[in-house]
């Protein structure tokens, strides 16, 4: 933390933060990003965030899977209310960033990349951009899944995949 | 042969000198400390994310979902909004404890840092 180049060395605070590592040395590993399968992390209950600062307030979880881009020449994207909603609340979205109807947002990658659409988290704080296939994963037929190698090398030291 | 070693012993310098990096999602924000005199914040998402959903902040609370986007003063943290609604001494430590959140080296840009795959678009 003292050599993050975000951290001022001379802060008295370096003594007492937590180091990244220590803490996301202890969830499930990956390959790019926080190095952490956040959903994984979440749905095993290795972390337990809570979903509001009111007692009894539940998370509000919506199970239902959304097909987009179904023209074109990527693998189709599957995106998963589900794990997405164990997270978030619908507003974060609904309505601004996407229209509730399917194939009511036009959306792009151009946006995306520019940090627009699911580029406001992917590629910020969720798993970045160079992931392709985690969103385009549905192979149409008669397509073979192109070979781009999952990440890059690990710089954090964390434990390998089991 | 000099030139040649003085090469040698730079290579190996860039290949030994890891840059010590930022996390992923480490956010400075830095709108008004520095003006204010003290030093930028630095805001680990990473470390919240494990203690609490999104939505918590960034529903229940109100933060934007954009780095610079949200006008947060001392003021209102110190009246339970924002940063204050856990940072009150009670949840987590209280806004007199200025140090442990403005910990930034002076003159970094409000901005998303860290992750050696975050070096694209400059928007975040």
């Amino acid at each position: 933390m003292r050599k993050d180049g975000l951290h001022d060395p001379k802060s008295p605070a370096i003594k007492q933060l937590q180091e990244p590592r220590e803490a996301l040395s202890r969830l499930p590993p990956d390959t790019t990003g926080n190095m952490v399968r956040w959903v994984q992390a979440l749905e095993t209950g290795v972390i337990q965030p809570r979903p509001s600062l009111k007692p009894g307030v539940e998370a509000e979880i919506l199970d239902r899977d959304i097909l987009l881009d179904l023209k074109g020449s990527m693998p189709i994207i599957l995106f998963p209310h589900k794990r997405h909603t164990q997270w978030l609340a619908c507003a974060n979205c609904h309505d601004g960033v996407f229209e509730k109807q399917t194939g009511a947002t036009k959306m792009s990658m151009f946006q995306i990349l520019a940090g627009e659409q699911c580029g406001i988290c992917h590629g910020a704080v969720s798993f970045p951009l160079t992931e392709c296939f985690r969103c385009h994963s549905v192979v149409r037929p008669g397509q073979v899944k192109p070979a781009i190698p999952p990440g890059l090398p690990r710089s954090h030291n964390l434990p390998g995949p089991p | 042969m000099k030139l040649a070693g003085a090469l040698f012993a730079a290579v190996i310098m860039a290949l030994v000198a890891v840059p010590a990096a930022a996390e992923y999602a480490d956010v400075v924000l830095n709108k008004r400390s520095e003006k204010e005199g003290v030093r930028p914040v630095v805001f680990p998402h990473w470390f919240h994310r494990i203690r609490f959903q999104c939505r918590v902040c960034h529903h229940e609370l109100g933060f934007k979902m954009r780095v610079g986007a949200n006008d947060v003063t001392m003021n209102e943290i110190s009246e339970g909004k924002f940063c204050g609604a856990c940072h009150n001494g009670d949840i987590a430590w209280g806004a007199d404890r200025c140090d442990l959140c403005h910990s930034g080296k002076p003159g970094l840009p409000t901005g998303i840092f860290g992750g050696h795959e975050t070096g694209g678009p400059g928007r975040w």
